[in-house]
């Protein structure tokens, strides 16, 4: 048995096969094979096997997301099987006397082009999928897993560091933990972990290619990681495991009821989240609505700037979904951390106080229009209110409501239909808490995102791992700065919630509830445990 | 040989699943199966083929088949065609 000591999110247990998460590229060396009859024979046997795992891929899904869906796997099929692909990789194989890995990434790049060059949209997105087929074969031909497609049971996922557009891609219900060697512990790693509800070690000393495939047990609330666990060990934790289990089935038990404290104060308990995929999990927690709808998946998951289609199509299974339950969908937040390669935003020294979110929507009209008019004609189909983030004036708030205008009559002259959508702000800078009085009297509502505001107010880099000790999220200066916003919110009628982190830190819960904030919208599963300590405070006595 | 025009009516034009669904129903006959869109032709049995030529919605696409079962393979294709693009 080994042990590693990391930083840990959450308290929770994990138990299971830890997967090494490689990142997407593969590097394909170059080499020169004697006996090239048998290296087509090799990637013959590579391609063979990959048909199989996708044809396994296939009849899983057809039970799980149904045929239409399932479909792209039999396509993949197909284009392995594709006369032109294979002959191009046992051409260059046998005339080249080189490995089977070069020829296929030397093919994929050639087909990959094909389809990236078309005009037409729908055709280019399929370079993805020969992406996708080249690096099945590659994986398999290096005798390595073929990503987390392939994976029978859920795992611990462990990596070096992981971007957050490679964990919007994961499959959520196949993640158990996660184990990082680098990150902080307001790394995005961390805040899915806490999405999730699940456990995670952060800055974890391991060396990842001796523990892929062993089994391991992670104990949250002593950060440790424990691989190849002792038999002792194993049944203390299983038990442990268990525990957390009905617990977490006592918590549903709050389910249904309303979010009210003893002395009557009602507060509304929203869910953040960062993929349409993660609406499950809000409804299986009860939240009262959407607080904080993460818009940059849309951007993130692609190669090329999200169409107004493909956005609309999104927002509305969203509103559709929460059947008239309020979602606040925050507006583009690219920048800093969460980057696109398309948008070609030069290299930054500074990047958190660069070109980002709202400032690369008001540099670039046509961009941030295409997603309002996405939502606006979403809004049709429930409750949708927007927010916007990172806003420091009130000079921006008016360039964006002209902007706002200007989509609503382009959508009155098109004969569009579109509901009542609420306006609001992020308040996540200095600035931004300041002028909150002025701030107030252009919006209707408030969300007080304290990650970022944590991050300016103490002068702290949230994805620097040395500065953890330092970073004190229940700083005076940042709850002060809360009860600022929320005071001058209700002196001009308006809202004011908290969407960050801190808003799910059950250990501030009676705090904010004083303080009289009127939203908290944390992880879906936070919902509960929240509730649970709504129901038992009367704030008159507090 | 036989042949057979179609324009397509679809509006997404020949995508990933039908170009998936077109090569399932041909790749069973013998014939020699292509498909033609200005000029430009692939084999109709070939998915990246079929995908390549991007036939969109109001193109014109050419079908032929050549083999000792062109009759049942064009009248399959012809059914298959207005039946889904």
């Amino acid at each position: 048995m080994q042990t590693f000591q990391g930083k840990s999110v959450g308290n929770g247990v994990a138990i299971g096969k830890i997967f090494v998460y490689k990142k997407g590229e593969l590097q394909v060396k170059r080499y020169r094979v004697e006996d090239v009859a048998a290296e087509v024979a090799r990637f013959r046997k590579a391609q063979e096997v990959s048909i199989g795992q996708l044809q396994e891929l296939y009849e899983k899904s057809v039970k799980s997301i149904g045929e239409a869906s399932a479909a792209i796997f039999e396509i993949h099929q197909m284009m392995l099987q594709d006369n032109g692909f294979v002959e191009a990789i046992e051409n260059i194989i046998t005339t080249q006397s080189v490995n089977a890995e070069y020829a296929v990434a030397a093919t994929a790049d050639n087909f990959y082009k094909m389809f990236s060059d078309m005009e037409d949209d729908y055709m280019r997105e399929r370079a993805a999928d020969v992406k996708d087929i080249s690096e099945r074969l590659l994986a398999v031909l290096n005798g390595k897993n073929a990503g987390m497609d392939a994976l029978q049971e859920p795992v611990i996922i462990a990596a070096d560091d992981l971007a957050p557009s490679e964990t919007v891609q994961l499959d959520k219900d196949k993640v158990l933990a996660f184990v990082t060697v680098h990150g902080s512990l307001n790394s995005h790693t961390a805040i899915l972990a806490r999405t999730m509800n699940i456990p995670a070690l952060i800055g974890t000393p391991v060396a990842l290619d001796e523990i892929d495939g062993k089994q391991a047990v992670i104990d949250g609330a002593k950060g440790i990681l424990y691989v190849e666990p002792e038999e002792t060990l194993l049944k203390t934790m299983e038990k442990r495991r268990k525990e957390e289990e009905e617990t977490r089935a006592l918590l549903l038990t709050l389910r249904g009821k309303d979010n009210v404290t003893l002395d009557g104060k009602k507060v509304q308990l929203y869910a953040n989240i960062g993929n349409s995929k993660d609406l499950a999990m809000v409804m299986q927690n009860d939240a009262g609505g959407i607080g904080l709808f993460r818009s940059e998946f849309l951007y993130l998951e692609k190669d090329n700037y999200p169409t107004e289609e493909e956005q609309f199509a999104v927002y509305k299974t969203v509103a559709e979904t929460m059947a008239g339950k309020k979602v606040i969908i925050r507006t583009l937040d690219i920048g800093a951390d969460k980057q696109a390669e398309y948008f070609q935003l030069a290299h930054e020294e500074n990047p958190a106080m660069g070109l980002r979110a709202i400032r690369i929507c008001l540099t670039r009209p046509e961009v941030f229009k295409t997603q309002l008019r996405a939502i606006y004609r979403a809004s049709a189909y429930g409750t949708i209110a927007i927010m916007y983030p990172m806003i420091i004036s009130v000079e921006e708030v008016r360039k964006i409501k002209e902007i706002v205008s200007e989509v609503k009559s382009e959508l009155d002259g098109q004969g569009i239909a579109y509901g009542e959508v609420e306006q609001g702000i992020m308040i996540e800078t200095p600035a931004a808490v300041i002028m909150s009085d002025e701030l107030a009297k252009e919006v209707d509502f408030f969300s007080i995102g304290t990650n970022d505001l944590t991050q300016y107010t103490l002068a702290i880099d949230r994805q620097n791992p040395e500065l953890d000790d330092f970073y004190d999220s229940h700083h005076p200066a940042i709850l002060r700065m809360i009860q600022t916003v929320v005071d001058n919110a209700h002196r001009a009628g308006i809202w004011a919630g908290i969407c960050g982190e801190l808003g799910a830190d059950t250990s501030l819960t009676q705090i904010f509830l004083k303080m009289g904030v009127d939203e908290l919208s944390v992880s879906p599963g936070r919902i509960l445990p929240i509730r649970r300590i709504i129901l038992e405070t009367d704030v008159s006595k507090l | 040989m036989r042949e057979f025009k179609y324009v397509i009516t679809d509006v997404e034009g020949i995508h990933a699943r039908p170009a998936g669904e077109l090569i399932k129903l041909v790749k069973d006959f013998q014939s020699t199966i292509t498909i033609a869109k200005d000029g430009k032709s692939a084999d109709a049995k070939r998915i990246f083929g079929v995908m390549g030529l991007a036939a969109k919605q109001g193109q014109e696409i050419t079908m032929t088949a050549e083999g000792p079962d062109e009759d049942a393979a064009i009248s399959a294709i012809e059914t298959f065609l207005k039946a889904n693009l």
